[in-house]
């Protein structure tokens, strides 16, 4: 180790997004010739961090330096500047420009699409990143497009390369020899920051891990001092004793019936990409089964199978006439901020209703909604727009279980809740289960995953199963590593 | 409290709209050298000057912007910018008068509905092209109304130099509608007729329409937030949108059909002097409410009837008002900017971006959600 | 044949004002933003055209027209890329202004009769030889200022829009602003200036109407270019060479009315006027792949992202 200055610090970096704290004093050191790796369950904090380190977002509070330099980085053009490069999770490139227009996007020098594709050519037989310069991007498979926006990277002589979980989107051969560029990078003196989850992958690679939780780091070591074990407790916590699972403690006997029934299906993102390959599974009325997965496992489109919200490509789904479904993204896809709490309460089975509208009655229902699910709001007939986030989301699982649905399907339910909306919130999901509603929850926080579920399901990589339910056992079964 | 406090800021808005744009046209009043009292004045007495002015002026004028405002206010309400008024009020005049040359003045009043119902059948088929062309081939709504806009003015150029073209064969424009097919005047000694009426009936429906009836929910919801009305309502957005773009078609194609039996009774190439682009004034001032529309539709009505007294009694060019409707949309535009950042309302709550740019945005925002 | 040379002329006099106004929508177009307001950015430049055409003659004042296009431009950038309101709402107020506010100044300065006022014109510039070519002669080569500029603009755009760096940015921003923000680029900036641009080109357009065509000023004259222009975008699928191809058709289109007065015929020219917009139509559906139209285009950029 040197003893000049790291390559890239980040000193107490707190951010937030209204109410929500995304990061939370965060810090992170990472020297030259390193591969540094990040970890953290979905919603620690990691992407906000990057993002911050690229220029594409600012922080509230806290310092970047670069080699021992304080700097601010106000747009990516401040970060390339200074030598750092970002693959985001999702490429930010444009689909209808060919490979060597988007390296040349942004640039300063002169325009010469010839040379930028000579360029290309020689990072290409340098790396072992090889791309036609010629292709348009939207003809580009994914793993092409990835490349893409490293080649992108390194001809801007990025120093310090950021990598938004990298694999998730390759085969197992491309995230290897992906990995093998990392290290070869590192070794010539460059720093990769590398977003993973797959802790076996990290290990064999990583000089160093950084661990957030809940926005803050948690850990930070040399890859060598460290196990899958303890990195896996550092990133979903020390279980707290109740955090155990439902039927730990009092198992139920009572078994319903089957409502929910998925026979070898598989599913695709909106993007036509193969999400869920082969899933069998059955949830029973009179029962909450809890998804485990990390981000991209293929749980989301899992989820909106179950809820009648996504068509299959293959397979056998059967569903009850009336599901429920609190998504995560309740803004986008689960109310309407500038209708009233009437109307999106009206909202679930608009499409079926006929006739005119029985506003009078539906303001009876809305307001004994707000009664029973406890959500503060003057009356029924204010915008949605003025209601804090604890209180749209109690509206929206009060709305969802109304009509007593057969089945109800919740994503992240409380994510961004205080702790008493979010013991609101699980309370009526308990109360939902125990009225006999089949209930399925996904939560990118495992322990709440834990704390609700009778049962717990672990999708990863697009596969469902059932590996008990032990806190460590599934935990493992999610990051893929090694039993 | 609240309702009452957010009646009062609704209605401060649109006040504040006229207002600055009634200043605005007094600057340029006083700067190109007018006497402000005189064109004021004037202004004043083309629009409210007394009771026959207000029925045969500002009514007459007001009832096409209405039909025009109302259809307009329909489709923006379900998300989709028809800005194809014009060419579907158009069609409607056409459609109507060919039905009215076509059958005999025996019809009567009967004959009357007969021309109606074919304007806004017209004016309908009209905007379903676009309509076909959005929701088929993605073609955005902006452009091909405007082409239809275009295509339609030709068209009509063409109707009225052949197939409907007056017996002499000199002028272009069609024969006048027979006395018994025309709309029956409502007011003695008036130009006001019956399509006044009707015009407001047509927005009492259709804000029954919207806030009472399922379809008009379905309508509202599509066009707010189209993703949320699909995954927690399960609408069918897509076919909501195109009904809602047929049906604000049919609006203005009535409109236009009445225009032609009430009004003019002949049909002609300047039909409308722009009636389909200052609805979309109309509808922004009323905030795409159909009843704030019958109130809007006025202003506009008065503001053009006194525009062509300012230019009778005090030389003012009838421009001028064009630049007081234009500051009206512009302060509207800038009070939604202001309103955005004061506490997230807005005029024009056409529901989330277009499918591609939420992809756009969320290839950078990634987990902020 | 006299005539067809006369027909053919025409057909490059009337399209040489399209041709300007679509360069300039066709460059904002590809940052992803539709200008509605063209119309009344073309006839801005008309007024502007003919009244400093009084002053300092017709060259000189066709600079101008292009200037006060620029300025009438700035007001619609500010509403909708700076505030970012809805481009269609913002771009169809800044029609209705600029046909109001030139139908007033007009007559504010030549009179409340507002009798027709004539400006001096840009005589036509013949090029040795070449306009004395049989046919296309006259129609090419022997015409005034506007059309060379509109003529030399076409590859100069299309220089621009893929051979430089703020091209390419121009291309990425009406694409996928955010992707293009995630480069370096600022897509507030990439799409105030193309705006800018087309405010240039509508009011040229508008100068060149007055300057080579008319000769003087009516009010409403630019009679729908700035939405012709609009569709010869579309038409020309968004490329510059594209544009001069569509801009042509529609001056023929609108040169068959002449022709048909000279040679004494009654067919409907109303069918061809309306023709290039069904075309266009056509053209629109049957759009795919780099033909067609931007992807974020129209969309409101300004106020979402924050940048």
């Amino acid at each position: 180790m040197t003893t000049a200055a790291p390559r890239l610090a980040l000193n107490a970096i707190s951010r937030h997004f209204g109410t929500v704290r995304a990061l939370d004093g965060a810090h992170l050191t990472a020297q030259r010739g390193e591969v540094h790796a990040i970890l953290g369950e979905n919603g620690a904090g990691k992407s906000t961090l990057m993002k911050i380190a690229y220029g594409l977002d600012q922080p509230n509070a806290g310092t970047i330096e670069i080699d021992g330099k304080r700097t601010v980085l106000r747009t990516p053009r401040d970060a390339m500047a200074l030598g750092i490069g970002m693959v985001q999770q999702h490429f930010a490139l444009v689909d209808a420009l060919t490979v060597a227009e988007n390296v040349a996007l942004g640039g300063f020098d002169r325009f010469d699409l010839k040379a930028t594709a000579d360029t290309i050519r020689r990072l290409g037989t340098e790396s072992g990143l090889g791309l036609d310069p010629m292709a348009r991007v939207s003809t580009l498979p994914v793993g092409a497009q990835q490349r893409l926006e490293i080649i992108k990277a390194l001809a801007r002589n990025a120093q310090i390369l950021i990598l938004d979980e990298p694999t998730a989107v390759l085969s197992p051969t491309e995230a290897k020899d992906l990995l093998d560029w990392t290290r070869r990078f590192a070794d010539a003196g460059g720093t990769v920051l590398l977003i993973a989850h797959k802790l076996r992958e990290i290990l064999s690679i990583a000089d160093h891990v950084t661990v957030l939780r809940r926005g803050k780091t948690v850990l930070t070591s040399s890859a060598g001092a460290v196990t899958e074990q303890l990195l896996a407790d550092a990133m979903l916590g020390a279980a707290p004793t109740a955090t155990r699972m439902h039927n730990d403690t009092s198992p139920r006997v009572a078994r319903g019936t089957p409502t929910l029934t998925l026979i070898n299906v598989a599913a695709q993102d909106e993007y036509g990409v193969a999400r869920i390959a082969d899933a069998t599974l059955s949830v029973n009325s009179g029962e909450i089964v809890g998804i485990a997965a990390i981000e991209g496992a293929g749980q989301r489109e899992l989820l909106r199978v179950l809820a009648g919200r996504l068509v299959q490509t293959n397979g056998l789904v059967k569903l009850p006439g009336s599901v429920g479904f609190v998504p995560e993204d309740r803004h986008r896809d689960a109310i309407v901020l500038d209708a009233t709490l009437t109307e999106n309460l009206a909202l679930r089975g608009a499409a079926k209703r006929r006739g005119s509208m029985p506003w009078k009655i539906l303001d009876g229902i809305t307001h004994a909604l707000l009664q029973t699910r406890d959500v503060r709001a003057v009356d029924a007939r204010v915008q949605m727009r003025t209601l804090s986030g604890g209180n749209q989301q109690k509206f929206v699982v009060g709305r969802e279980l109304a009509d007593s649905p057969a089945a109800l399907v919740v994503e992240n339910p409380t994510r961004g809740l205080d702790i008493r909306a979010t013991a609101d919130v699980h309370a009526a999901l308990r109360a939902a289960r125990d009225a006999g509603t089949a209930v399925v929850v996904y939560s990118s926080d495992l322990d709440e995953v834990l704390l609700l579920s009778d049962r717990v399901l672990v999708v990863a990589a697009g596969v469902v199963r059932d590996v008990g339910s032990d806190r460590d056992a599934i935990g493992l079964a999610m990051l893929g590593a090694s039993r | 409290m609240q309702p009452l406090a957010r009646t009062l800021r609704a209605m401060l808005e649109p006040i504040l709209a006229i207002s600055l744009s009634l200043i605005a046209l007094s600057a340029l009043l006083a700067v190109s050298g007018y006497s402000v009292t005189a064109a004021m004045t004037a202004l004043w007495h083309g629009a409210f000057g007394s009771w026959s002015v207000i029925a045969s002026g500002t009514l007459v004028r007001a009832t096409p912007l209405l039909f025009a405002g109302l259809a307009v206010a329909v489709a923006f309400r379900a998300g989709i910018l028809n800005i194809g008024a014009e060419g579907q009020l158009l069609a409607g005049a056409a459609a109507a008068t060919a039905v009215s040359m076509t059958i005999s003045p025996a019809f009567g009043l009967v004959g009357s509905c007969l021309a109606l119902m074919a304007g806004a059948a017209a004016g309908g088929v009209w905007a379903g092209i676009a309509a076909l062309l959005r929701q088929q081939f993605g073609v955005l709504e902006v452009i091909s109304t405007i082409m239809l806009n275009v295509i339609m003015l030709h068209l009509t150029g063409l109707l009225v130099r052949g197939p409907l073209q007056e017996s002499t064969a000199t002028f272009p424009q069609s024969a006048l509608i027979d006395q018994a097919l025309r709309l029956p005047r409502i007011v003695p000694g008036s130009r006001l007729h019956a399509g006044v009426v009707l015009a407001v009936l047509s927005a009492l429906v259709l804000a029954w329409f919207l806030r009472s009836t399922a379809r008009g929910f379905r309508l509202r919801m599509t066009g707010a937030n189209p993703r949320a009305a699909a995954s927690a309502g399960g609408i069918d957005v897509a076919k909501v949108a195109t009904a809602a773009f047929i049906a604000s078609g049919a609006i203005a194609g009535l409109g236009g059909a009445v225009e032609v039996t009430g009004v003019t009774y002949a049909l002609y190439e300047n039909l409308s002097p722009g009636y389909g682009y200052t609805a979309i004034a109309v509808a922004l001032l009323a905030r795409l409410n159909p009843m704030a529309a019958i109130g809007s539709a006025f202003v506009f009505g008065a503001l053009e009837a006194g525009a062509a007294a300012m230019q009778r009694e005090a030389q003012v060019p009838a421009g001028m008002v064009g630049v007081a409707e234009a500051c009206v949309i512009l302060v509207l535009l800038a009070s939604e900017w202001i309103g955005a950042r004061a506490g997230g309302w807005s005029i024009l709550s056409r529901g989330g971006p277009p499918p591609e740019q939420n992809l756009a945005e969320l290839a950078t925002r990634g987990e902020q959600a | 044949m006299n005539t067809l040379a006369d027909f053919l002329d025409a057909s490059v006099r009337s399209a040489t004002p399209l041709l300007l106004a679509a360069l300039g929508e066709t460059v904002s177009e590809r940052s992803g933003v539709i200008n509605v307001g063209l119309e009344g950015t073309i006839i801005v430049g008309c007024l502007a055209g003919l009244a400093a055409a009084t002053i300092v003659g017709p060259t000189a004042a066709l600079a101008a027209a292009g200037i006060a296009g620029l300025i009438f431009a700035t007001i619609f950038t500010i509403i909708a890329i700076w505030l970012g309101a809805d481009q269609i709402i913002a771009g169809t107020a800044i029609t209705m202004l600029g046909l109001g506010l030139t139908g007033t100044l007009y007559r504010v300065l030549y009179g409340d009769t507002g009798a027709a006022l004539s400006a001096p014109t840009l005589a036509p510039i013949g090029i040795p030889l070449l306009q004395d070519l049989p046919l296309i002669g006259s129609a090419l080569f022997h015409q005034p200022l506007p059309t060379y500029l509109a003529v030399a603009l076409v590859p100069a755009v299309w220089w621009w829009l893929n051979r430089t760096h703020s091209g390419l940015a121009i291309r990425a921003t009406g694409e996928n602003p955010a992707a293009a923000r995630s480069s370096g680029v600022s897509p507030r900036r990439v799409q105030t200036i193309a705006s800018l641009f087309g405010g240039l080109c509508g009011g040229l357009a508008g100068g060149a109407l007055v300057l080579a065509q008319v000769g003087t000023f009516a009010e409403g004259m630019s009679a729908g270019r700035g939405f012709i222009a609009i569709a010869i975008v579309a038409l020309g699928r968004w490329s510059p060479l594209g544009a001069a191809i569509a801009a042509l058709f529609f001056g023929m289109a609108s040169a068959l009315q002449f022709l048909f007065q000279s040679l004494d015929l009654k067919l409907p020219y109303q069918i061809f006027l309306a023709l290039p917009y069904v075309l266009t139509l056509v053209a629109l559906a049957f759009a795919r792949g780099r033909y067609r139209a931007p992807a974020a285009l129209g969309a409101r950029v300004g106020a979402a992202d924050v940048s």
